[in-house]
């Protein structure tokens, strides 16, 4: 099993090593001619990034060879699964202690044990938690983490941060995948992600505020309702590099797949003006669905699930979610396996295992995201039908969800984020996150 | 002994009376005593701060990226690229941090005060309890003010019900929100310096200034004001800096057009661009050293460091 | 006493008597009005995850207190973590504190220079820059294990770090205002070095050296900023509440909350009886020897 897939090994031991030689100073520091001293010496003790060969893509050939390798053991009986919170069935069990049914149950069929950890917020940071040991080459003592397609997706996959996964591995997957998780445009093939759910970036709104501040036109029925001033300092957007500036594409009349970079800037002026005009509370990641209870906000950028479970809670005040007719963003939060797991077969075994359609139908019976595998459908409304009373028209109310089971056509009108090269992330960055962030 | 003269350690030493002999220099041990003290403290300090501290400089002058790797080159750019786009945050933050350590100074001072020279036997019970909410973690209590302070909560909404206030009112996400987090926060790093120097004036000095005539506030500007400068001194720093750097108040109370530059740092490190980051980190660190050093030869408080450490 | 002293003299006693003392009670209102608000609603009956509305009483958070994995884990992380903190940044800073305190040498001032950056350093610049010296060290390794590999070590190195100063400062106030005729008597009377430290000098200095830990402790508890810089991913209890913050603070924490604030509170009224306590104690015992000498003299 090599440590290191994408740097040169001999450029690694000498990093490692105390002294370093002339000719692996010279390669670090991607000088043409040597200069010794410290400026070599800094430039070769670079701040931690992979010195100048940096990522570059593996050979099909090389994809395999590795796979071989990692998979080629037994289950060891356990991992660990680093998740995003409220993303997975739950309930408490006689001692009160929190327990997840589909887990148990995969437990007992396995004797596979789940170290079940909800310790992903968002994307960026936990990128940034991981990354120095992923970098120098260390597991980070998860076997799956869940990552959502876009900016941080792709570096872990440039930076040779995850181990691909092993295609034979997968039956259940190749069977029940629905279309859009099956070699989706980001993975191609699924080398190195499995889909866990995806979702739909839409607006979410509160009935009650929203009549009290335009009651000429107390429903939500447009991107545009974001921008308007009726809703002055009761606006949220999410405050990060995906949702926003894609967003802010269709809000512009642009397809943001195919959107070149004076498209980007005109997103960029319509955001900065949304801004300016003082429309935008605040910039909010999760938590832009306690500021929509509280009446923090009345409008704002939301993801499908959130709101149905909201209303399920308790507190229900019948927020309602809106797939704007702009087009909404779709997105899908991804298993993967970081590299130097330390158990890739139980990790495998379970990515496919969530495959199977009664599986799926346990796990979206809480969770209420699209489902990656369509005839879970069926089973849900089956279990619709032999529950009674609240339980089973909530039970119908998810299997007949165009949210939680679109159809190919709901699907095909969802726009995806663009898809960006490192280069132009940093235009991207540079144009977006100074109005989110300043 | 002789009736006469007292006689000298010679004598004694000679006439065998066991007394230690301390004409000689204290013994090797003794002198080396402080370095050994010192050294742990010293190494660990040197290794985990001072050195972390320097090489985060070194970092700041690298370029590159995490994709196409870190090399160092002198890259200046990154501090004059980082002073012109983030120069609002930093600027926000000096206000911020200013409005927020006055606000501070003006709420302990009078606290202090009291203490020091009314508290009498109860003076570590009253000093205690300002500490006593400072067990809580400091996150539990900031994310309590957000819940205090939320547009229709415990007492925004009630205001507002009584009609006192208009209905968009809101302190949350908003500068107000940012500074009064800020006071809050870092009122015991005012306090103490304040209480420490006020409670080291002699309460002669008082009484010799009554006895010349003055009252009580003629007393107070000549006489405790001045004498209690360096411990104002010490607050100001104490408060100031930890101020300038922070960030969570500003995310958790703060809106979108109130973010101060420990924000950019965090996100900066978010991005893994480490380089901006260090400089950015830098240059908050180079200011405020200056600052320090210059408020010090202003106040002309000489062992300024002495004085500040003493709090 | 002239008509004009005497109005002043009343005018002073209503600041005095009344009007400071009442501002105190205030800005102590103000300041625990937080603390307050997180013990009450440790006990609100909350049927989902936003904690905003009161519902009831209930004794249902305290009873099902560890009932969340990833917040158990990340409370008994910072407890040890504060423990081993504290441990190891007393001794070292006491050390550091005694010589400050007593000894004159040669880079006192240096010395004090170092503390006193070590205290007004912002956090966000000391979890910065240990961050990537961290990340420079990561491939440094004892045997197998890895010392500076972003986690519970690196967390631990930074706190005792940032302890060391405040545990140094709370010893050199105590040693500085003892004077050294005790130990001195010690030394007259043969006592080695090593004696004269454990037998004299540590009482002696033992409630700052407890008041510095007890500082420490609170510091390490309480950290965030340095915390979040160089954890990785390991989690705190500080950095799980800020996390789930985001998406509903389970009323767990807020019952966590109350139990380390009483926490607290107990351990510094302990150490503040302490003290009071044995000397109470050998008082009595010093009197029952003396009415025992007393009566052995009567009846001899």
């Amino acid at each position: 099993m090599t440590d290191n897939m994408n740097i040169d090994p001999s450029f690694l031991r000498g990093l490692t090593q105390a002294r370093m030689s002339r000719r692996d100073l010279l390669k670090a520091a991607g000088a043409g001619a040597g200069v010794m001293g410290l400026e070599a010496f800094l430039a070769a003790c670079g701040a931690g990034g992979s010195g100048t060969g940096g990522a570059s893509p593996q050979s099909s050939s090389q994809i395999s060879a590795d796979v071989a390798k990692i998979y080629a053991g037994q289950p060891n009986g356990s991992f660990v699964f680093g998740q995003w919170p409220l993303y997975i069935d739950k309930t408490k069990n006689a001692q009160g202690q929190i327990v997840h049914p589909s887990l148990d149950i995969f437990t007992k069929k396995t004797g596979i044990k789940v170290d079940y950890q909800e310790s992903i917020q968002d994307n960026g940071s936990f990128f940034g938690q991981v990354q120095p040991q992923l970098q120098a080459g260390q597991s980070i003592g998860y076997d799956i983490i869940v990552v959502t397609n876009g900016e941080f997706l792709t570096k872990y996959v440039t930076l040779g941060y995850l181990w691909p996964l092993d295609p034979s591995k997968r039956p259940n997957f190749d069977k029940n995948a629905a279309p859009w998780v099956a070699s989706p445009t980001y993975d191609p093939g699924n080398v190195y992600t499995m889909a866990w759910q995806s979702g739909i970036t839409g607006i979410g709104w509160d009935p009650v505020q929203v009549a009290k501040l335009r009651p000429s036109n107390p429903k939500i029925t447009s991107t545009m309702d974001l921008f308007d001033p009726a809703f002055k300092g009761k606006v949220g957007m999410f405050g990060e590099s995906s949702d926003f500036p894609n967003t802010g594409l269709l809000a512009a009349g642009v397809s943001p797949e195919t959107s070149t970079e004076a498209d980007w800037q005109k997103a960029a002026d319509l955001l900065a003006k949304q801004k300016s005009d003082g429309i935008v509370r605040q910039y909010y990641e999760q938590n832009y669905i306690n500021a929509l209870s509280n009446g923090d906000i009345a409008v704002c950028q939301a993801w499908s699930g959130d709101i149905f479970q909201t209303n399920l809670s308790g507190d229900s005040q019948g927020l309602q979610f809106l797939v704007p007719p702009e087009g909404a963003l779709i997105w899908t939060d991804n298993m993967c396996i970081p590299k130097n797991a330390q158990n890739p077969v139980d990790a495998m075994t379970y990515m496919d295992y969530v495959y199977q359609p009664d599986v799926q139908a346990m796990i979206e019976e809480w969770v209420n995201y699209i489902c990656p595998v369509p005839s879970a459908q069926a089973i849900v409304e089956a279990d619709a039908a032999t529950a009674s009373g609240g339980t089973a028209t909530y039970l119908n109310d998810v299997a007949k969800s165009p949210l939680v089971f679109p159809s190919q056509a709901d699907v095909d009108k969802l726009h995806s984020y663009r898809v960006l090269t490192a280069d132009e992330q940093v235009t991207w960055n540079n144009l977006f996150q100074p109005i989110y962030q300043g | 002994m002789t009736g006469g003269s007292v006689p000298t350690v010679d004598e004694i030493v000679k006439a065998g009376t066991p007394v230690p002999d301390r004409r000689r220099k204290p013994r090797l041990t003794k002198r080396a005593a402080p370095y050994g003290l010192a050294f742990p403290a010293m190494f660990w300090l040197g290794f985990f701060f001072l050195i972390p501290i320097i090489w985060m400089f070194v970092v700041s002058l690298n370029s590159g990226t995490l994709e196409t790797g870190f090399r160092f080159s002198w890259n200046w750019a990154n501090y004059t690229n980082g002073l012109t786009i983030f120069k609002t945050q930093y600027l926000r933050a000096l206000l911020y941090a200013g409005v927020g350590t006055f606000g501070a100074l003006v709420i302990a001072y009078p606290i202090a005060y009291w203490i020091a020279f009314y508290g009498g036997k109860r003076k570590s019970t009253y000093l205690f309890l300002i500490l006593l909410p400072f067990f809580v973690s400091f996150i539990i209590r900031t994310i309590q003010w957000q819940f205090i302070l939320a547009d229709n909560g415990i007492v925004l909404g009630t205001l507002k019900s009584l009609h006192l206030l208009p209905q968009s009112f809101h302190i949350l996400s908003t500068q107000w929100a940012v500074m009064g987090g800020l006071m809050y926060n870092f009122l015991p790093f005012t306090a103490l310096p304040l209480y420490v120097a006020l409670e080291r004036i002699e309460p002669s000095l008082l009484e010799a200034g009554k006895d010349l005539y003055a009252n009580k506030v003629t007393t107070f500007l000549k006489v405790v004001w001045p004498l209690s400068l360096p411990g104002v001194f010490a607050a100001f720093l104490l408060t100031f800096i930890p101020m300038m750097g922070d960030f969570v108040n500003a995310e958790l109370l703060g809106g979108p057009s109130n973010r101060m530059i420990g924000n950019i740092i965090v996100t900066q490190f978010q991005n893994t661009y480490y380089p901006q980051m260090s400089a950015l980190s830098f240059v908050l660190m180079a200011g405020l050293l200056i600052a320090a050093v210059l408020y010090a030869k202003f106040l002309g408080t000489e062992d300024v460091f002495e004085a500040a450490g003493r709090g | 006493m002239s008509k004009g002293a005497a109005r002043e003299h009343v005018a002073s006693q209503k600041w005095t008597r009344f009007i400071l003392p009442v501002y105190y009670w205030l800005v102590v209102a103000y300041l625990c009005s937080p603390i307050v608000v997180m013990i009450a609603f440790g006990f609100n009956n909350v049927p989902g995850r936003v904690n905003a509305k009161w519902y009831g009483l209930t004794l249902n958070w305290y009873r099902d207190l560890f009932s969340s994995p990833g917040l158990t884990r990340a409370l008994l992380t910072t407890l040890l973590l504060a423990t081993m903190a504290t441990v190891i940044s007393t001794v070292i800073g006491a050390f550091l504190g005694l010589a400050m305190g007593r000894h004159r040498f040669v880079g006192a001032a240096l010395v004090g220079f170092v503390m006193f950056l070590a205290i007004s350093s912002p956090e966000i610049v000391d979890g910065s820059s240990q961050l990537v010296w961290y990340v420079r060290l990561s491939k440094v390794s004892i045997g197998p294990i890895h010392p500076f590999a972003l986690g519970f070590p690196t967390i631990l190195w930074s706190h005792v770090m940032f302890c060391i100063a405040f545990v140094a400062i709370t010893v050199r106030a105590r040693v500085a205002g003892l004077d050294g005729s005790l130990e001195e008597a010690a030394q007259d009377l043969f006592a080695t070095p090593v004696k004269t430290f454990t037998k004299v000098t540590l009482p002696l200095i033992m409630p700052g050296v407890m008041a510095g830990a007890l500082l420490a402790f609170a510091l390490s508890i309480d950290d965030f900023v340095i915390s979040s810089f160089v954890r990785g991913h390991t989690v705190t209890f500080p950095i799980w509440v800020y996390g789930s913050a985001k998406v509903g603070i389970p009323p767990q924490v807020n019952v966590m909350g109350t139990l380390l604030f009483v926490g607290g509170l107990s351990a510094a009224a302990v150490s503040a009886v302490l003290p009071k306590f044995s000397q109470w104690r050998a008082g009595k015992r010093l009197e029952r020897e003396r009415l025992e000498r007393a009566t052995a003299a009567a009846a001899g």
